[in-house]
């Protein structure tokens, strides 16, 4: 596979309330982004337990997004703020693991902000191209 | 798990919405040959009656225990989708969607082959999720018959009789001494320009003498536990302590009119420099004098900067408090980003009393916009003919107040349309200030666990379609407490509120969240984060062991995705069920192949 020919598999977890209802208006819009990612529906990202997003990236994503409530909108209060610290310590996991902490994006997306998600989606997939594959991928491939 | 898993997909056309650009016949021929699925079809519109027929034909034909539709988004369809399951008897937790319209045909329109390879591996995912999905209940919680009104100012009044005359059992309370609110305290009501006492007192004798009405005067809250149909509540006041138990709540209580820090547009220098509200005291009780001119400013302390005041009424003494004060300090004047929605209407009616009073005194009103909605136009309209005179200026060069000659005021401003500075010396200059939330509805927001707008008012669970709900079941909002409002617009919270209310009471019983937290106790070893963590309460850790308390488990997750020891699992979010997702998508021949 040249580089250039390189599609990367994202997974998404979007939550129920902003993200995933984001993501259903750039549906409802049309507006287009590459079909490069699959979406997780969960209900809160507080609910992302980091060995998801570790296992995600193990067995081949190439890159990972989360995506929950603006801060201060969260559903359930404050999931959001939780997920986000986590993110700090995840992404220093993935540094000494090898894997680009570029590839784990945390965003907030509101149910209203449908072009938000498909310029995220536009940006996040070109992100990864450039990085390339994942290095389990790589692995794997071996 | 129980019995194996028998997976029916069921592939929508949607029309063309899906079918024009995927390629659903090759998407269903793809979903007959992924593991555990016994059954693939297309339909033209799987939600129509002949769809759904077909999806519970096949169910009771082909014996299927899950249930996978590629169509829609589950915000919309899921619940219609669920019944048809549960109509063929098989439980509604057992039904999973596929999305392949929103996030798939809709946003691919131009690639057609990529948009059915995305299409297959979205259904490949939910079947895998299905294989996983176990059967839910969403338990049965009764509901008192009774309900406590935080506030009786004209919504939670209003709220208060709408419940009594249903027949419900009502408390009351009222921190001040006598109900009415801040409407007790006002001369007179736009656009009718009737006395504010003609509309509040009949109230105040309503909730007074209902029998219905347990009325609580200088009362406060002090402490909120339980959960929706049984609430414990704790009240302090002039009665003594006492404790009640109730099925739902009503927060009414109110906003305050704000008042301007010393030297904002001179205020607390010059006495002429008074609040719209103070006016209005001033008109009922005829201390106005003779002036030759009065000067109202708009939008004081709104419509201003973006100023966080959550963090800064909730964290008072934390550093980013301190920082926003500094912003505040540095800015000439302090204020508010949102609009307070009364004030253009509040001027204009004390302007038209103050015209109509002492017809010799000229009224300027200063303003960078008007917002006069409605029927109140009219009134607007009436302004002008009485000869009111509006003044655009331009908000950032704020108005400058000085002493002029004769023992009058001097207002100096920059007229926009003249584009240049006009000069009014006045008697008196008045500041339309906005409403403001109380600082105790931070306290009532740790008890009740409502969050706060950014701009500190309680906040509804959804701005347009559960405007008076909480996120908190079984909580609701009426009048200023959830944002500015007018006298009919808080009637109009208030009987909303007790609609929303009453619906539980009657019922006496409501489905709970079948979504919840379970903890493993084998696993547990009490450390108590999931009880620090979990913005409800719902976890308690007892005899060295964490119990969900279910009733007021919400199903966020947090608590599963924290716990040191994993010993919390989600219902229908489980590690599984998000994982099988996941090595469905990257391993699309089966999840053997790792390592292999």
């Amino acid at each position: 596979m040249t580089e250039a020919e390189f599609e990367p598999t994202i997974v998404a977890f979007c939550c129920n309330w902003c993200a995933y209802a984001g993501a259903d208006l750039a549906g409802t819009s049309r507006f287009e982004y590459p079909p490069n990612v699959r979406i997780i529906r969960v209900m809160c990202s507080g609910r992302i337990d980091p060995t998801f997003v570790l296992s995600a990236l193990r067995w081949g994503a190439d890159g990972v997004l989360i995506a929950g409530c603006h801060p201060g909108d969260c559903h359930y209060v404050k999931g959001n703020y939780m997920m986000e610290r986590r993110l700090n310590f995840m992404k220093n996991l993935l540094g000494y693991l090898g894997i680009e902490p570029a590839r784990l994006r945390l965003e907030w997306v509101s149910a209203g902000e449908g072009g938000k998600f498909a310029a995220l989606i536009r940006d996040m997939t070109m992100e990864i191209r450039n990085l390339g594959p994942s290095p389990f991928k790589k692995m794997q491939s071996a | 798990m129980g019995e194996e898993p028998n997976i029916g997909v069921f592939v929508c056309h949607c029309g063309v919405n899906i079918g024009g650009v995927v390629n659903v016949p090759e998407v269903v021929e793809y979903a007959k040959t992924l593991p555990r699925v016994a059954h693939a079809e297309h339909n033209l519109y799987t939600c129509s009656e002949a769809g759904l027929a077909a999806l519970k034909e096949a169910v009771k034909k082909f014996n299927l225990n899950r249930v996978v539709v590629a169509s829609c988004t589950p915000r919309t369809h899921e619940p219609l989708f669920r019944s048809a399951c549960k109509e063929v008897g098989l439980n509604p937790y057992l039904f999973e969607m596929a999305n392949i319209r929103e996030q798939c045909s809709w946003v691919h329109a131009r690639e057609p082959k990529r948009a059915t390879e995305k299409a297959k591996d979205i259904v490949r995912m939910a079947a895998a999720r299905s294989a996983w999905l176990e059967p839910q209940t969403e338990p049965e919680l009764e509901v008192k018959d009774s309900a406590l009104v935080i506030g009786a100012g004209v919504a939670g009044m209003t709220s208060a009789l709408t419940l009594a005359n249903q027949g419900f059992k009502v408390h009351l309370i009222e921190k001040e001494e006598e109900p009415g609110g801040m409407v007790r305290g006002l001369h007179k009501l736009y656009p009718t320009l009737q006395d504010a006492s003609e509309v509040v007192n009949p109230m105040i004798e309503a909730v007074k003498s209902h029998k219905n009405i347990e009325l609580l005067t200088s009362t406060n809250v002090t402490d909120v536990g339980g959960y929706v149909g049984n609430f414990d509540v704790a009240l302090s006041g002039k009665y003594g302590e006492k404790k009640l138990n109730v099925g739902t709540i009503i927060v009414a209580c109110g906003a305050l009119n704000y008042t301007p820090p010393k030297g904002l547009y001179q205020y607390g220098i010059y006495d002429r420099v008074i609040t719209q509200m103070e006016l209005d005291h001033m008109l009922r009780e005829g201390k106005l004098g003779k002036p030759e001119r009065i000067v109202m400013i708009q939008c004081v302390g709104a419509r201003k900067g973006e100023i966080r005041a959550y963090e800064l009424e909730s964290f008072p003494k934390s550093d980013t408090a301190a920082l926003l004060r500094k912003i505040l300090k540095a800015q000439k004047e302090e204020g508010w980003p949102y609009c307070s929605r009364i004030c253009c209407m509040n001027a204009i009616k004390n302007a038209i009393l103050v015209r109509s009073q002492y017809p010799e005194t000229d009224v300027v009103i200063l303003f960078g916009d008007l917002r006069v909605y409605k029927e109140y136009e009219d009134f607007y309209a009436k302004s002008r003919e009485l000869e009111v005179r509006f003044v655009r200026h331009i908000e950032e060069v704020p108005p400058e107040i000085s002493e002029g000659p004769e023992n009058k005021l001097k207002v100096v401003a920059y007229d926009m349309l003249a584009g240049r500075e006009v000069e009014f010396p006045c008697d008196w200059v008045v500041l339309s200030t906005p409403l403001r939330p109380r600082r105790g509805e931070v306290l009532l927001e740790r008890m009740l666990k409502i969050p706060l707008s950014p701009d500190g008012f309680l906040m509804e669970a959804h701005l347009k379609l559960r405007p008076v709900d909480t996120t908190v079941d079984g909580i609701f909002l009426a009048g200023t407490a959830s944002g500015p409002k007018d006298v009919p617009e808080s009637i109009m919270s208030g009987k909303a509120a007790a609609a929303r209310a009453s619906i539980l009471m009657a019922n006496k019983r409501m489905k709970a969240e079948a979504i919840t937290a379970v903890v493993n106790t084998d696993l547990c070893i009490g450390c108590g984060l999931c009880e620090e963590i979990c913005p409800y309460g719902a976890h308690k850790v007892e005899e060295g062991k964490s119990k969900t308390v279910e009733a007021l488990c919400r199903g966020c997750g947090a608590c599963a995705a924290e716990c040191p020891r994993r010993a919390i699992a989600m219902r229908h979010y489980g590690e599984q069920q998000i994982l099988a997702q996941v090595q469905a998508l990257l391993f699309p021949k089966g999840f053997e192949m790792e390592g292999a």
